[in-house]
């Protein structure tokens, strides 16, 4: 009991030390001295650099609602950076990120480990050493083979088909296996072994040095194995954070209550401020930003901003739009340039193209500034580590250089256009409207686009994802968007230009095929100097750009509304939405 | 009478079986002959990770190599002696009527459908009592009042019943009685009937009003149209000239014919709103059929999808006979033989 309440005091002071680091340098936006939720200045962006309304009071209960649902509550089989986020309610992983706002929030810090992961063998292998004192909600202690039966239970991609598969691509596992599961009892140590309790250690095929973001994906939450109850699990996770399952009614609601087994003094990133969270899901998207506004809930769960119906009440209302924030999310809306369709196949025909668009037209296609996003003239956004603006095809307020445009189409001997294909997620509104300016900006150059538009749920299985059909289509601009799994060079590009990582059907890289870009991936994901791993990363970039096959729309914008009545919200540059783990109740 | 009931009852589950297939080509044999294969239905029921190897397994696992007939066959047998899923670390029972089973949550369909089934009935029977009782009484003082300001009113106020969308009059309400004077509950708030009569009718209260504006709408136009043509006819001045009550001529004689059209109109969207009153349930995020089947079609949740159609065509067909033999009761000229 002493120990207890000594190390709740320990989580405070802590807190009270990141929230006042947080709001260091011009003062929190709250006014000295106030209470309760009518003395907050709101201030538009004020969630962004600082931590909004920070508080210690722990009680209350912390609604949240979902316009959807979750793909799965179990920690090996989940995708959404939602869920990645809340799960640290109930979840904990090796590191997580850094509980604060502005820059710093995408780097990892130790969670379940004592410290970030030690490299080995020039990255090829990774080392981390459990804190003492952990313990899952029924008491019993987590070990690191706990850690290492959650990661090869997650192997199992046709159980556990949702989650990253990351970890199956990465470690050497034995051949044919088929995970935990369906394996009980074959040797993984070719992939992992936990020579003690406290020590996990992973053995990667090739060196990889961004494997600290790696294991803060749920996949290392800790599953005992004696309660697992496999593709179930998710109706009952056992908890190894500070909050943990009271009810669960799959697609409709639960609520989490504290985890009487979690001990505060393992655990300085979470404050567990609410008694209880309440999530309800499946809510009608415009009625939730109402309730929102109206302060009935205090999160909308995905994080991806308000709906069009609630930004044209919210963005003219000094008030309302006082209490919200509008980050650039790590996630890029663009085009891809495809070298298999002629004449897109020369280079000088793709460069045409990244002239000719009017990246204004375009921006205003995806809602504009607020909504839509920043004019995105590279590969990376910001927010990505390291991460470089430049711009290789200028043009005068971004509305497109159309003599430069036909320079290159002379160059690839088409000095009078030609006709091409773009596909569109049909039931996107936004990818339809860029499809049709971009439409109207190739015309001028003499670039004749015919605009086809397929279901988004078949889109990269079927149509745009799929080569085979691309080609025999002739289908030569694809509109696409990709968002990073962690904010570093490997979390974002990796997938859209790594020529290696295209199969048969559902490619996300539908333009990318240069092998000098897939050198620069080696040699970026095996550098272990971050200084000189995030000059790679721009160097791909910019390899990319002047191979001119992705086109560049936007780096999003979402806008976020603060729950009113909420203390400790800020966005958390990791998560790419707010930091749900430090959130309270006034 | 038993015989016209058992012939009608034979006519209902040959309809619902025409109705699964229907359905179930709808969702599976139309795709295929678009192109569809059975690694793209599979890839409905994966993540974005999974490799081409994880999605043909899934196919073979979830049944989709199989021939569209054995497929059917399949779902068919389940309807009437349940199936056995296998969801990847073990074997869950499918009980009668096992409409099938989503992969999604690993959950069959039937007890989620019960278990919904209260939030949409609740729905339905509050809002069609108001509707009725709205409806039918002011298109009969409509009628009745021909022309005279009442008249106007109502029937203007029917027009725009009929006009304005409920996604937008539930908005508006949510908006004005709910957040604004607070006077009703939130979007999404549901109680159960036996755990909390009062506070069930103060949740349900607001999509009731929505729901049945828009129907009464309808009934107030069609009552007053019928009730119109009733009273002018000869049976009625018959019926006045034999110095019968006002009010028992309009009821007992006018009203009772001009019921009949209503009757029919009333079965079919009583039982097609049991079945899942999508847009209202959407709207107020009520967790009824409705609101299961349009976020199952949201996920491509087909089994869902498919177990909520043959519920809703159960139902429809269920009100058309009893609306039929409602008939003999309303209208004595009415035999059923």
């Amino acid at each position: 009991m002493r120990r207890k309440t000594a190390s709740a005091a320990a989580a405070g002071a802590v807190l009270a030390l990141v929230l006042s680091a947080c709001g260091g340098g011009g003062g929190t936006p709250q006014e000295p001295g106030a209470k309760g939720a009518d003395a907050v200045k709101q201030e538009f962006n004020a969630g962004l650099t600082k931590v909004f309304n920070p508080s210690t009071k722990k009680g209350g209960t912390l609604k949240y609602a979902h316009s959807g649902n979750w793909d799965s509550l179990d920690p090996g089989d989940t995708y959404y950076g939602y869920s990645f986020n809340f799960g640290r309610y109930y979840w904990r992983t090796l590191t997580t990120y850094k509980p604060v706002p502005g820059p710093e929030g995408n780097q990892v810090v130790p969670d379940l480990a004592e410290a970030l992961g030690v490299p080995g063998d020039e990255g090829k292998t990774w080392t981390y050493k459990l804190k003492s004192g952990l313990k899952f909600e029924d008491g019993t202690p987590i070990t690191s083979k706990d850690v290492a039966y959650a990661v090869a239970r997650s192997f199992d991609k046709e159980v556990f088909a949702h989650g990253p598969s990351y970890l199956n691509e990465l470690l050497d596992w034995p051949k044919d296996y088929k995970g935990a599961i369906k394996d009980k009892d074959a040797d993984i140590k070719s992939a992992i072994e936990t020579p003690d309790d406290q020590t996990i250690v992973f053995k990667l095929k090739k060196p990889f040095a961004s494997f600290d973001y790696i294991v803060q994906m749920p996949m290392t939450a800790p599953v005992p194995q004696a309660k697992d109850t496999g593709a179930k699990y998710q109706e009952h996770v056992i908890s190894s954070g500070p909050y943990m399952f009271e009810t669960n009614e799959i697609d409709k609601r639960f609520t989490l209550v504290r985890n009487p087994n979690w001990d505060p003094a393992t655990d300085p990133n979470r404050p567990a401020l609410p008694d209880k969270i309440e999530v309800q899901l499946q809510v009608n998207a415009d009625d939730l930003d109402n309730r929102l506004i109206a302060g009935d809930i205090h999160v909308d769960i995905p994080g991806t901003g308000m709906q069009p119906a609630a930004l044209g009440k919210v963005l003219p209302d000094p008030a309302l739009k006082g209490r919200t924030d509008n980050p650039t999310i790590p996630r890029l809306w663009f085009i891809s340039v495809i070298p298999d369709v002629a004449p897109l196949n020369d280079v000088h025909c793709r460069r045409a193209v990244q002239y000719a668009a009017d990246k204004v037209s375009n921006q205003t296609a995806y809602g504009g500034e607020f909504s839509g996003g920043e004019i995105a003239t590279n590969v990376m956004p910001p927010g990505i580590s390291g991460q470089e603006k430049f711009d290789p095809y200028p043009s005068a307020g971004f509305k497109g250089d159309v003599a430069k445009a036909k320079e290159e189409l002379a160059a690839c001997g088409k000095p009078d256009g030609f006709e091409t294909i773009m596909s569109f997620r049909a039931d996107r509104p936004r990818e339809k409207a860029l499809a049709e300016a971009m439409e109207q900006s190739l015309a001028k150059v003499g670039i004749k686009l015919t605009l086809k538009g397929f279901p988004a749920s078949d889109y990269f299985s079927n149509y745009a994802g799929n080569p085979e059909y691309v080609k025999k289509n002739g289908i030569g601009l694809a509109a696409h968007g990709w968002g990073s799994d962690w904010p570093d060079g490997y979390g974002f590009l990796q997938a859209i230009i790594d020529s290696r990582t295209i199969r048969d059907a559902g490619n996300y890289n539908l333009s990318v095929k240069n092998t000098d870009v897939d050198k620069l991936v080696d040699q970026a994901s095996a550098e272990l100097d971050q200084t000189a791993r995030e000059k790679l990363w721009v160097d791909a970039d910019k390899k990319v750009m002047e191979d001119a096959s992705i086109l560049p729309v936007l780096w999003a914008k979402s806008l976020l509304m603060r729950g009113q009545g909420v203390t400790n919200q800020f966005y958390n540059e990791g998560q790419s939405m707010y930091d749900y783990s430090m959130l309270g109740v006034q | 009478m038993l015989t016209y009931v058992i012939r009608r009852l034979i006519g209902a589950v040959a309809m619902l079986v025409v109705v699964s297939m229907v359905t179930f080509a709808i969702f599976f044999v139309v795709p295929q002959l678009a192109g569809a294969t059975p690694e793209a239905f599979a890839s409905r029921y994966v993540g974005r990770a999974a490799t081409p190897e994880t999605v043909q397994l899934i196919a073979e696992r979830l049944g989709f190599n199989d021939p569209v007939v054995v497929q059917y066959a399949r779902f068919a047998k389940g309807i009437v002696v349940g199936a056995e899923y296998d969801y990847g670390t073990g074997v869950e029972h499918c009980p009668v009527p096992c409409l099938g089973y989503s992969f999604l949550n690993q959950q069959p369909v039937w007890p989620d459908l019960l278990d919904r089934m209260p939030v949409t009935f609740s729905l339905a029977l509050g809002a069609a009592i108001i509707w009725l009782i709205a409806g039918v009484s002011t298109g009969v003082v409509s009628a009745l009042r021909r022309g005279s300001f009442f008249d106007r009113l109502a029937m203007g106020t029917a027009l725009a019943g009929v006009s304005l969308p409920i996604f937008f009059t539930g908005m508006v309400t949510l908006v004005v009685f709910s957040y604004g004077l607070n006077l009703t509950a939130p979007g999404g708030s549901w109680t159960d009937f036996g755990e909390n009569p009062g506070e069930w009718a103060y949740n349900l209260i607001l999509p009731w009003i929505t729901l049945a504006f828009l129907f009464a709408a309808t009934y107030a136009r069609l009552t007053r149209a019928g009730m119109l043509e009733t009273m002018g006819e000869d049976y009625i001045r018959t019926a006045r000239a034999k110095g019968l009550r006002e009010r028992e001529v309009v009821v007992k004689h006018g009203l009772r014919a001009a019921l009949t059209p209503i009757l029919t109109l009333f079965g079919l969207d009583f039982g097609l709103l049991i079945g899942g009153a999508v847009l209202t349930e959407s709207t107020y995020s009520l967790p009824g059929l409705g609101k299961y089947a349009i976020d199952a079609i949201a996920n491509n949740d087909l089994p869902k999808v498919m177990g909520v159609t043959l519920l809703t065509a159960c139902f429809v067909v269920l009100a058309s006979l009893i609306v039929d033999l409602l008939y003999a009761v309303v209208d004595p000229r009415v035999r059923l033989s």
